[in-house]
């Protein structure tokens, strides 16, 4: 350093100079840059170059979905009013992004959700009812069945990043071919274990797509204080895999960078961080008022940007929408979410014995005391 | 390992520097680097992926270098390792063993000999074992490994190389949850774990020919082997907790309320509690003072013993 740093010189002086023609080369090592994949715009129009291969059925099973993930959202808000459902956190704005990544994997394929992700969780087969049981307080709803591959809500934010990535892995020791999908939100890049979970994606070159709904807040801090970083993209390069921006409330954008990932990961290539830019069109939860923190302004600014309503403008356009089939569409996702609100009503309550019977596969002598000295409690009201 | 393929290690510097006390040496060599694992340096990350792993079927035995250490990870330990059973009423199941040298007394650098036991142990969901022999370590290790649910396996890291035993050759457990009475006595129990328990044996070896002390080693501190304190203290009417962790709240405390609850009517001194002290533990000049030695055990037996 000191025959490179001549006195006087701050301390990384050297850098540029031309007077020591012994100076290290300066050369370029690593340069990346984030593209951003936009396919339908606002007003439905489609870069039909760019537009993934679906079939009619599929747009239009992608708009029911997210109809019915708006629905399910809408009646949520509703029944947690009403007493019936506990603190709920809206996917409102964020249908596209749901909906079209969890479209696009396999049905061998995973999802490790965050909290926020209703729209991927009905496209990946978890029962409406036993979310809804879930959000009133009864674990029972995170037992998804067998047969849908998602594991269960994680709210402690980003946590849930390393368990995606560690889950992939074994999947590629074992040989098995498949991708696994982990979402998290802007907030959440900001968390050590995003970080340290990406870190290990990179190093060990894991099956898994990293996908970030930006949905511009954490509760009411904006994206702008979680990093000076001009994308949350970016990050990926810094753990040497690709990183993508994605208009999120572009149904078609999302599928295909969606799918293009999870190909990429079953087939060996390892992990893809796509950043979905969406918004958070609702509170962050039903105990939050958002507007302490944001502008009618900016809502409407995003309202027009909806994922719903830019799909129906593109269909309108392209003879796959009548109002008739609105009517059809609307009817029968009230009547899913109907059933699924009668379904997990009607469940039969927990039991005392429920409160101990899952910490361990078998109840230890300690836990078998306090089960009956609770029971014990309980005789005395009957 | 060789007799499950699913279980895999991993952590800072276990494959081909076989970890920084050497309890994975050779390991690398035998099962190749797809199951013995160095990783970045990312106790979070570790334990998390570590969930991850388990999740999917395979058993994995992770290494956290220290137990200074461990406490970036105890967000996934407290949030997940012990909560996902239970969340997912039974659906997912993490079969994960952590393991971690603990303990004070090898003049080690700052963050290198604390004793979190409590805080563990105070954590529902997980399993805690502290093997005090070798033979101990290799059936409790073994029975962790096999246990469907997290185990925290704590090595007492000042008895790495100061106990030398034979170890049979063939597979054996020793199950979780049991406790081992090391001596038998008659006037008072001594209840203890990890290094602790040479210092315990050495105290009771020294009063021998005047005070009858019952040593007993709970090896797993969760779940804990309540009876067998119980019946001890049945017999003895006098106890002692030792530890090396902070006494406020310590696990001293947790033995002491048991023995009020089960064996009051037995006791006939109050229960003393030989431990560290509530300070961070002091670098190494000032570790012995820190430390419980044979003496402040010794002057415990003898203050419940003449009570």
């Amino acid at each position: 350093m000191s025959e490179l740093c001549k006195e006087g010189d701050s301390h990384l002086g050297w850098i540029g100079t031309t007077r020591d023609e012994r100076s290290m080369p300066i050369r370029v090592t690593e340069e990346s840059k984030v593209s951003m994949l936009e396919i339908l715009d606002e007003e439905g129009n489609c870069d039909d170059a760019l537009r993934p291969k679906l079939t009619d059925n599929q747009i239009k099973e992608l708009y029911e979905l997210m109809v019915l993930t708006r629905t399910f959202d809408n009646l949520a808000l509703k029944l947690q009013r009403e007493g019936r459902i506990g603190t709920y956190p809206s996917s409102r704005g964020q249908e596209a992004t749901q909906v079209a990544s969890a479209y696009a994997l396999d049905a061998n394929d995973w999802i490790f959700p965050a909290f926020r992700e209703c729209g991927a969780y009905i496209t990946k087969g978890w029962p409406m009812d036993m979310q809804y049981q879930y959000w009133a307080g009864d674990e029972r709803g995170s037992k998804v069945p067998d047969n849908n591959h998602i594991f269960a809500i994680s709210i402690p934010v980003g946590t849930q990043v390393p368990h995606a990535v560690g889950f992939a892995w074994a999947a590629k020791l074992r040989g098995d071919k498949i991708a696994v999908l982990a979402y998290f939100g802007d907030g959440a890049t900001s968390e050590g274990d995003v970080h340290e979970g990406m870190n290990f994606a990179g190093v060990f070159k894991v099956p898994v797509v990293l996908l970030c709904q930006n949905n511009q807040w954490a509760i009411s801090v904006p994206r702008s204080r979680q990093t000076a970083a001009k994308t949350l993209a970016q990050r990926a390069f810094s753990y040497g895999f690709e990183g993508i921006q994605v208009d999120g409330n572009d149904v078609f954008a999302v599928y295909k960078a969606t799918k293009n990932a999870v190909e990429k990961a079953r087939s060996g290539n390892g992990p893809t961080l796509i950043e979905c830019v969406t918004y958070r069109m609702a509170d962050h939860t039903t105990s939050d008022d958002a507007q302490r923190y944001r502008t009618n302004q900016e809502l409407e600014e995003w309202a027009k940007r909806d994922p719903i309503e830019r799909l129906r403008k593109y269909m309108k356009k392209n003879n796959l929408w009548s109002s008739e089939y609105e009517n059809k569409v609307q009817t029968e996702a009230s009547e899913k979410v109907r059933v699924a609100v009668e379904k997990f009503e009607s469940v039969k309550p927990q039991e005392a014995e429920d409160v101990f019977a899952w910490t361990y596969a078998e109840l230890p002598p300690n836990l078998r005391k306090q089960y009956e000295e609770l029971a014990h409690s309980l005789r005395g009201r009957d | 390992m060789e007799r499950d393929p699913n279980v895999v290690v991993l952590g800072e510097d276990v494959g081909i520097d076989g970890g920084v006390f050497r309890a994975t040496e050779g390991l690398v060599q035998e099962f190749g680097e797809n199951r013995v694992i160095d990783t970045p340096l990312s106790e979070s990350g570790i334990v998390g992926v570590a969930i991850g792993l388990a999740l999917y079927g395979l058993k994995p035995v992770a290494e956290i270098q220290f137990e200074g250490f461990l406490y970036p990870a105890l967000d996934q330990i407290i949030s997940h390792a012990g909560r996902i059973r239970n969340r997912s009423r039974g659906r997912f199941h993490v079969p994960l063993v952590i393991r971690f040298p603990y303990g004070g007394g090898i003049r080690a650098p700052e963050h290198h000999s604390d004793s979190p036991e409590a805080l563990l142990v105070h954590t529902p969901g997980i399993k805690v074992v502290v093997p005090s022999t070798p033979h101990d370590a290799k059936g409790l290790l073994t029975s962790a490994i096999r246990d469907p649910d997290p185990v925290l396996f704590m090595e007492p890291k000042r008895i790495y190389r100061a106990i030398v035993e034979d170890v049979p050759e063939d597979n054996y457990t020793v199950p979780l949850g049991e406790a081992r009475v090391v001596r038998e006595g008659s006037d008072v129990t001594l209840v203890s774990w990890g290094a602790m328990v040479r210092y315990s044996n050495e105290a009771a070896e020294n009063v021998g020919d005047r005070i009858s002390v019952e040593v007993i080693d709970l090896r797993t501190l969760s779940p804990m082997d309540t009876a067998a304190i119980t019946k001890s203290v049945e017999k003895t009417g006098r106890a002692v907790v030792v530890h090396e962790a902070p006494r406020t709240a310590g696990l001293g405390a947790e033995v002491t309320a048991i023995i009020n609850e089960t064996a009051f009517l037995n006791l006939e001194a109050p229960v003393e509690r030989v431990t560290g002290f509530d300070v961070p533990f002091p670098q190494h000049k000032l570790e012995n003072y820190y430390l419980p030695n044979t003496e402040r055990i010794v002057k415990a037996i003898e203050k419940v013993a003449n009570f």
